[in-house]
């Protein structure tokens, strides 16, 4: 750990409450897994935004390639029958 | 002389004067996460230094309130160890002197929580959260400098020698430490002594570092005795208060 430019980078996940899913916050650079969730601990968590860190060597993470986007996600614009909106819903029912 | 406002005074100088230190890191750290790190870690000691001052001033009963006492005492009315007061140094040095401190600190505060007196052992309570986990981040970083690079395990080893001296002053004790023992309200601090020593042991075994084979011992700033660097600490740290008196912001 001799340099700061050496340290790989890491994704942190932050658990707002109890219930709600891992978010992605942000990244940062650790030397190691243990000073990495310490790292996001002060960092990400210093104004109580959290309960729980997940964090993840960037490299681990497998993304899909911009090139592949048009054929990964075009397809689905078209299909508008995917979405549930051809149901009319009743006059009670609230919140949908 | 109001032996539970020296002791009070002991713990809250302990803090203030780390958490100056501390502050000091601000903008220079080694690394961004690390920096707001460190700067954490002031505001926590600052924020335990301020409970303990109000309380501090509470038993004074003299008129002094908080801002006084952390602002505007001499040197010679500090009563924090000397430990506290040593310069940063590299960020080796910084590390050695917090987890020495942390080490002592934490195994303090899980007794103070149960002193007679209420109000101490609210405080205590409270900062024994914060206090374990900078005992943590420090343990953490002693042993991967340590057990680092050969630079930095040589550079870590250097600081160790150097503030090694330091840490036998976080137990010293006098009459005001029996007097409050006495009524249920000190620590007798040799009852985790051998405690600090086995803990401290441990992490430095881990780091593949080695204590001074010297019983080199040194401070006496409980009763006031400083190194030549609170002088200079003081004067950035006071400078406002003294040259605006009663500014606020």
């Amino acid at each position: 750990m001799s340099n700061a430019k050496d340290w790989p980078l890491w994704e942190v996940f932050v658990r707002g409450k109890q219930g709600l899913s891992h978010k992605h916050v942000g990244s940062l650079r650790a030397p190691d897994a243990q000073l990495a969730i310490e790292n996001a601990r002060d960092v990400y968590t210093r104004r109580s935004e959290g309960i729980s860190i997940w964090v993840v060597e960037s490299n681990n993470l497998v993304a899909s390639d911009p090139q592949d986007s048009d054929a990964f996600f075009e397809p689905s614009e078209s299909k508008v029958y995917r979405h549930p909106t051809f149901y009319d819903v009743p006059d009670g029912i609230s919140h949908m | 002389m109001n032996s539970l406002f020296e002791y009070i005074l002991r713990i809250s100088d302990d803090s203030l004067i780390l958490g100056q230190r501390l502050a000091e890191w601000c903008g220079h750290g080694p690394v961004l996460e690390e920096d707001i790190a460190l700067t954490n870690i002031s505001l926590d000691l600052i924020g335990q230094a301020t409970n303990f001052f109000n309380y501090a001033a509470v038993v004074e009963n003299a008129g002094r309130d908080a801002d006084q006492l952390a602002f505007l005492r001499i040197d010679r009315e500090y009563k924090n160890t000397v430990l506290v007061e040593q310069p940063n140094g590299d960020f080796g040095d910084t590390m050695v002197r917090q987890f020495l401190f942390d080490a002592f600190r934490k195994l303090f505060l899980e007794r103070l929580q149960h002193s007679k007196d209420e109000q101490l052992a609210a405080i205590a309570e409270k900062s024994l959260k914060e206090t374990r986990y900078h005992l943590k981040h420090s343990s953490e970083w002693v042993i991967r400098l340590g057990d680092g690079t050969e630079e930095s395990h040589n550079r870590v080893q250097n600081s160790l020698n150097i503030l090694w001296r330091y840490r036998t002053e976080l137990f010293y004790m006098d009459s005001v430490d029996a007097e409050l023992i006495q009524q249920g309200i000190g620590i007798d601090l040799n009852t985790f002594r051998n405690e600090y020593d086995t803990f401290v042991s441990s992490i430095l075994e881990e780091a593949t570092l080695t204590p001074p084979a010297n019983n080199w011992s040194f401070g006496e700033g409980r009763i006031g005795k400083h190194s030549e660097h609170l002088g200079h600490l003081l004067a950035e740290m006071q400078y406002m208060q003294r040259t605006y008196p009663n500014m606020e912001w």
